[in-house]
């Protein structure tokens, strides 16, 4: 195990006078879902071992305000909005990094017509970009020529039309990967999105993640790829549901890479 | 008397192209019953997808067969629709294959035409096995029974009626030219109709030029007919899909619309110079109902989009919840919302101009809460449709109405909201422990 994690505020880099590179928006799910933390401290691991230059909110972050918006609540999304605008703006935030699609979607696309205007990259194309400027070498070691189907996040995919970087990742791993019948622009959501995270689905004759997980257990994969903490929470529990925990891991690309890494 | 079918076809052709116009304004008026939408940014993008997603039927050939049998319809449409221009000036002038004297480029057209109206009729014939022999599980959906399944092989029949009439035609001239009947001199090319001449021989002129003519006068009639059966049917696309994909969404698909009515109250609640106590000024507006509950409240584009729908339902197919069972279908969200903005259009015109609350709205009496609830937001009914058609942002209007307007969320949504509001996430815990994590190991 490497050393304890550095995880700077912003609040430290200001009262000392310094910008951070980049902000790490950790996201609520990242923050308190236990399975989501793993998922943040891989990410800062790596982002240690790249020596980044880098900082997070703490206790200034607050929820982006996605799932209230989705839900419907506008009211509710915007006070979220403009209150984490005035403290990123405040910071003179110019990029962004986040491992949560929908705090990624929400930031990029829908606080700009709110006053905030950022850089803001998926922990993936982050991870890419560390890789392609060689601050961080990717050797398979445990990953070689393992199975591995990729789930698409629907607001990384389809929202933003992200699907290369994860991918590049996955083969930089040396693993095999493979693709579900339904995938890129036509994968199928894990049932999460829209505020059905916090809420019991509709009447029917199955759950979504069960459907998804079954899509991704056809492709007989020893670990199923994801990018985001709820679809992972989906993807794990399809996978409890169909008893195959003992042969199939669900685990983000950054966890991956940690593990690659041996960090 | 021997201008008698000349004025006869006149009369057909004012009635029916008035008819389609009157049609037209009405479906103009209905459409822009929805709120104003300013969508003329990006022109450049804008002609380009048109060209890129109506004319190239880009998204079309995401699913293959159904592509290409598609495309097959689409050109022989839009190509023997020359043909048509001819069959008019002859009808006015009274004189036959006006466009003859092109010569060889005549025999050129015509034969291509031909080709094109056989293989048209081949890929009608797969589409009707499509939809009555395999019966694919898309056309079954519940919204799908009644009217849109009749719609949808009625429009098949028409298309075939058509295309054999127009063989029917080509074939009995052919015959009568070889026979060297007067006023059908030899014209034109007959690559597939020269293959059921056959079935003429041994009939007399007579009765070959009264095939001739029956099946011109039907099939004209026919067009005409089809013309004005596009305002009642999924067919409307075909003109449709053009301005659809024109104003179809620029942005990316994740980003939805922030509402402006909002934007202005939350600005005021924040701006520390503002009087909460103020009188409200002369010209203060009535803030909007927020969200969507009827057909008034969507924007016209939403509603153009609603015209637009042909009903194929590839959004349906690709609804993560309806795969798995749930009540909703994209598709059906498209029907309704067509379906009450035609009934909101029709007590326009009984009551003079004006609506007349008839007690009934979108909400409730088309799409039901459990449908809106059912959605993920994932974008795949909208990344499905081969014409832009966004049903997703009419669900997301809804769902604003229930929730700002009638606070008619799910209790478990509530609970999430309630959490974001006091603590700044959608779990109860406190935003003071929000770094924790780092100190865990």
């Amino acid at each position: 195990m490497a050393s304890e994690l550095k995880v700077p505020t912003m609040a430290e880099f200001f009262a000392s006078g310094t910008v951070p590179e980049v902000l790490f928006w950790v996201g609520c799910a990242g923050s308190f879902d236990d399975r989501a933390k793993k998922i943040t401290k891989a990410f800062v691991k790596i982002l240690n071992k790249a020596n980044v230059s880098f900082a997070v909110l703490g206790t200034e972050e607050s929820c982006t305000g996605d799932p209230a918006k989705r839900a419907g609540n506008e009211f509710l999304f915007q006070m979220q909005a403009v209150t984490n605008i005035e403290v990123l703006n405040a910071y003179e935030i110019k990029k962004i990094v986040t491992a949560c699609p929908h705090c990624f979607n929400t930031i990029k696309n829908e606080y700009p017509g709110l006053g905030g205007n950022y850089e803001v990259v998926h922990h993936t194309q982050f991870l890419k970009d560390l890789l392609n400027d060689g601050k961080i070498s990717m050797e398979g070691g445990n990953f070689k020529g393992k199975r591995i189907t990729f789930h698409d996040p629907c607001y990384l995919g389809r929202a933003n039309g992200v699907y290369e970087a994860p991918r590049d990742l996955i083969r930089k791993l040396d693993a095999e990967l493979i693709e579900m019948k339904s995938c890129k622009q036509r994968g199928l959501c894990c049932g999460a999105g829209g505020a059905q995270m916090f809420k019991e689905p509709e009447k029917g004759d199955k759950d979504v993640n069960i459907e998804r997980t079954e899509q991704a257990l056809e492709t007989k994969p020893e670990i199923i790829a994801a990018g985001c903490p709820f679809c992972n929470t989906m993807m794990t529990d399809g996978v409890k549901n169909k008893e195959k925990e003992g042969d199939v891991q669900v685990m983000d690309i950054a966890e991956m890479i940690a593990t690659a890494e041996d960090l | 008397m021997q201008y008698l079918p000349n004025i006869i076809f006149v009369v057909l052709l004012i009635v029916g192209i008035g008819f389609f116009v009157k049609n037209v304004s009405r479906l103009k008026r209905n459409i822009f019953l929805g709120k104003e939408a300013s969508l003329t940014d990006n022109k450049p993008q804008r002609w380009k997808n048109m060209a890129k997603i109506a004319l190239g039927q880009s998204k079309m050939v995401v699913r293959p067969i159904a592509g290409a049998l598609h495309i097959i319809v689409y050109v022989g449409f839009v190509i023997i629709n020359i043909e048509v221009l001819e069959i008019i000036l002859d009808g006015i002038f009274g004189t036959h294959r006006m466009f003859a004297v092109l010569g060889p480029v005549y025999d050129f057209l015509i034969g291509s035409f031909e080709v094109l109206a056989l293989l048209v009729i081949i890929a009608v014939v797969v589409f009707w096995i499509r939809r009555n022999i395999i019966k694919l599980k898309r056309f079954f959906k519940p919204e799908m029974e009644g009217w849109p399944k009749k719609d949808g092989n009625l429009i098949l029949y028409i298309e075939l009626v058509l295309m054999v009439l127009f063989l029917t035609m080509n074939g009995a001239d052919y015959q009568l030219q070889q026979m060297g009947a007067e006023h059908y001199a030899a014209a034109g090319s007959f690559p597939i109709s020269s293959f059921i001449a056959p079935m003429f021989e041994g009939m007399s002129i007579s009765t070959l030029v009264l095939i001739e003519r029956t099946a011109w006068w039907v099939h004209i009639a026919g067009i005409l007919f089809f013309l004005n059966y596009l305002y009642y049917s999924k067919h409307l696309h075909i003109l449709l899909a053009f301005p659809n994909t024109y104003y179809g969404k620029l942005t990316p698909k994740g980003q939805f619309r922030n509402l402006q009515s909002v934007t202005d109250e939350v600005r005021m609640m924040m701006d520390p110079d503002a009087d909460p106590y103020a009188e409200p000024t002369e010209d203060a507006v009535v803030p909007d109902k927020f969200g969507a509950s009827d057909v008034q409240d969507l924007s016209w584009v939403q509603l153009l989009n609603a015209y637009t729908c042909t009903e194929c339902g590839r959004c349906t197919s690709e609804c993560p919840a309806n795969q798995t069972g749930k009540k909703l279908s994209p598709r059906k969200i498209m029907m309704d919302t067509r379906d009450r903005l035609e009934e909101v259009g029709k007590n326009i015109d009984a009551n003079n101009g004006e609506f007349k609350d008839d007690g009934k709205q979108l909400l409730n009496d088309y799409i039901t809460p459990e449908e809106l609830w059912a959605c993920t937001s994932c974008n795949a009914c909208v990344e499905a449709c081969p014409i832009s058609i966004d049903p997703l942002s009419i669900i997301m209007d809804m769902r604003q109405y229930l929730v700002m307007e009638e606070s008619a969320a799910p209790t478990d949504l509530n609970n999430m909201m309630g959490n974001i509001e006091n603590n700044g996430a959608p779990w109860p815990f406190n935003q003071m422990d929000r770094l924790n994590w780092s100190k865990e190991s």
